[in-house]
């Protein structure tokens, strides 16, 4: 089934059904008894920026090292424009990596750096000075060319480093938690910077990480990683919104999740016995009938009410409120339900309370509800 | 706390260094006795440094000696460096523990043992295939690359593994062959270790004794062969004269090293505030 859906997904993008830019097959590896990748299957069409997002040791890393040709597979095939790699050394790919810890060589200044790889490939001195000045234009970093990297700021690094896997021009460019090493305010401002880039070259990224926001801003397409295998593969909305399984629906962004039974699927309508009582679910999916199924609600997705709102639409509930944790933009609220089970609604700040006392407050007895469109079916 | 220094710490201390430096000190002095008696005190004279000087065997053992450490320490450095590189780089092959065992047992090995166990190799060899045909030179410097090489291994090997492996792996990613990063990457990260391991087995090889008795042959002196040798018909000053001036060397190669060392950290520093300043 997660074959289908990733050949569906190729052919949407191309428009025809061609060999896709870097096509993985069957890949595992193993370190002793531990399986770090688990036969796992990948297409990425050319010019996509693809997120390879999971928790530590999902395995993630060591499929990006077998890209680069750091490891080699047990089993299974990579090929990179129709080229098969699985065996080919990390020299003589077409390849280049960023590192996490940007790798900078640090007996070398950043011209030099920068000018290694192309120094590998026999170019002529006068070219290379040129691409050398060209890329440091391009991360605005000229006049650093001399700088040594112990000279240079985080920041300024790690353009170095993308400078230096860039200028070969790879057809795939590999990135291994690419803002990791900086601090909250220059990773999302390096952010867009880095999208941005990509744009501009046209290469293929592949990136590693375990930031969620950084995943969602950054790729045109992306997979959740768990123990080696793929949980799920699609666009940042496909995969926010649309989750298969609690493990996605929990590891981005947050869910509250009920299990309930479905009792009647009819035309993509859901209706479904949960312990809180009877739930609508309207997802343009239909799943058989007496099945056990896990629903996954958004805590943005909920409106919160104190006073019994007038249109009450078909999901509708009502709670304690436990908690109430203040973010400035928005504020969390936990809500005991009358099963004891608590949810977390989250409800943007939009008006400034005068009186500087919240309209809704502890223990206030509040009304929760939600659009059918909103229930996340989760099979798993 | 900090500010006031026990006085029972700064007592030992001076008994420590006591302990330490008033033998080199004396000898120091002594070295410019004139007596012929060694000590016996009979007014400053620098006349021991002209017997030395004039000495030809005394400047052979030298000659000697420094040759050896040369060559030994060179060869010891690159056969150090190729085990270590296999050692952590390879990962696992065929016969790694045993390799690893055998690399660092001349550390633990009694040098008396080292030191017999190649006389019999070298009078094996010598019975089979007509070489080495007089010990000397050739067969001190074989003999203490043997062991000065496990020094330098372990030395380079923490180096190696303490670097990690990123700075490869990019070099590699960005084109360079194997050798290409061994000799563009690996080695210019490994000099500090390279230099040190170096010096290591420069010493060692200056400082053996033992295994330099069992191997050498008649008439080749190293200098320590031929200081003990000395000594055993009693104290003479002109071997005092020769131990100040190795003081001396030895005094300036750590002041010059110390100098290298103070001026890297200053540059360390200046790069910090550099990067600092950048946002």
């Amino acid at each position: 089934m997660e074959d289908e859906l990733i050949l569906d997904s190729a052919i949407s993008q191309s428009g025809k059904k061609e060999k896709p830019f870097v096509q993985i097959r069957g890949l595992t590896k193993k370190f002793g008894a531990i399986t770090a990748v688990d036969n796992i299957n990948l297409d990425i069409s050319q010019g996509e920026l693809f997120c390879l997002l999971g928790g530590s040791g999902c395995g993630k890393s060591t499929l990006l090292r077998m890209l680069a040709g750091f490891e080699f597979p047990e089993a299974g095939t990579i090929s990179i424009d129709g080229i098969d790699m699985s065996q080919v050394p990390a020299y003589e790919r077409p390849t280049n990596m960023m590192f996490q810890s940007y790798a900078l060589f640090p007996h070398m200044n950043v011209g030099e750096n920068i000018a290694f790889g192309l120094q590998q490939d026999k170019i002529p001195k006068a070219e290379i000075t040129d691409r050398v000045n060209d890329i440091l234009k391009l991360v605005e970093l000229e006049g650093y060319i001399k700088r040594r990297p112990q000279q240079l700021s985080g920041g300024q690094r790690q353009r170095v480093a993308l400078a230096r896997a860039l200028v070969k021009k790879p057809k795939l460019l590999l990135l291994d938690e690419p803002l990791a090493a900086l601090d909250k305010k220059l990773r999302k401002q390096t952010q867009f910077e880095l999208a941005n880039i990509q744009e501009q070259v046209g290469v293929t990224f592949i990136v590693v990480t375990h930031d969620q926001e950084e995943a969602m801003t950054l790729s045109s397409r992306m997979a959740v990683m768990d123990m080696g295998k793929f949980k799920q593969i699609g666009t940042p909305t496909e995969i926010y919104e649309f989750p298969e399984s609690r493990f996605v629906a929990d590891f981005i962004g947050s869910a509250n999740i009920f299990e309930g039974k479905v009792i009647s699927s009819k035309g993509g309508k859901l209706t479904v016995s949960t312990d809180v009582g009877e739930v609508f679910a309207s997802n343009g999916r239909s799943i058989t009938e007496g099945e056990k199924i896990w629903l996954g609600l958004r805590p943005e997705k909920i409106y919160l009410s104190k006073a019994k709102p007038k249109n009450i639409g078909p999901n509708q509930i009502k709670g304690i409120v436990e908690e109430i944790g203040y973010l400035g933009e928005t504020s969390i609220y936990k809500i005991r339900l009358k099963n004891g089970q608590i949810i977390d609604v989250s409800a943007p700040n939009q008006s400034r309370p005068m009186s500087r006392v919240r309209e809704i407050t502890w223990e206030d007895m509040v009304y929760l509800n939600w659009e059918p469109e909103s229930v996340m079916l989760l099979t798993s | 706390m900090y500010g006031k220094r026990s006085k029972f710490l700064t007592v030992m201390l001076t008994i420590g260094m006591a302990f330490f430096y008033i033998p080199i000190i004396l000898l120091v002095i002594y070295s410019f006795n004139y007596s012929k008696l060694v000590l016996v005190w009979g007014g400053w004279s620098t006349r021991w440094y002209k017997v030395l000087f004039e000495s030809e065997e005394v400047w052979a053992a030298v000659n000697m000696s420094l040759k050896i450490a040369l060559v030994n320490a060179t060869f010891a450095t690159i056969l150090g460096m190729l085990a270590a590189l296999s050692m952590v780089r390879f990962g696992k092959f065929r016969g790694r523990t045993l390799f690893g065992g055998m690399l660092v047992a001349p550390l633990v090995m009694p040098e008396v043992i080292t030191g017999l166990s190649l006389l019999v190799m070298f009078i094996t060899l010598k019975q089979f295939f007509g070489w080495p045909e007089n010990r000397g030179f050739a067969t001190i410097t074989i003999a203490h690359i043997t062991f000065s090489m496990a020094y330098v291994a372990v030395t380079i090997q923490a180096r190696l593994t303490g670097m990690g492996q990123s700075l490869e792996e990019a070099a590699a990613d960005l084109g360079a062959k194997p050798f290409k990063v061994l000799t563009a990457i690996t080695m210019p990260r490994l000099t500090p270790a390279l230099i040190s391991g170096w010096l290591l087995a420069f010493t060692l090889s200056l400082d053996d004794l033992v295994i330099a008795s069992f191997v050498s042959g008649p008439g080749a002196n190293t200098l320590p062969i031929l200081i003990f040798s000395r000594i055993r018909l009693g104290l003479r000053p002109d071997i005092n004269a020769l131990a100040t001036i190795i003081i001396l060397v030895v005094a300036v190669c750590i002041a010059i090293a110390a100098l290298i060392m103070f001026r890297q950290q200053k540059r360390d520093m200046l790069d910090q505030q550099l990067a600092e300043g950048e946002k």
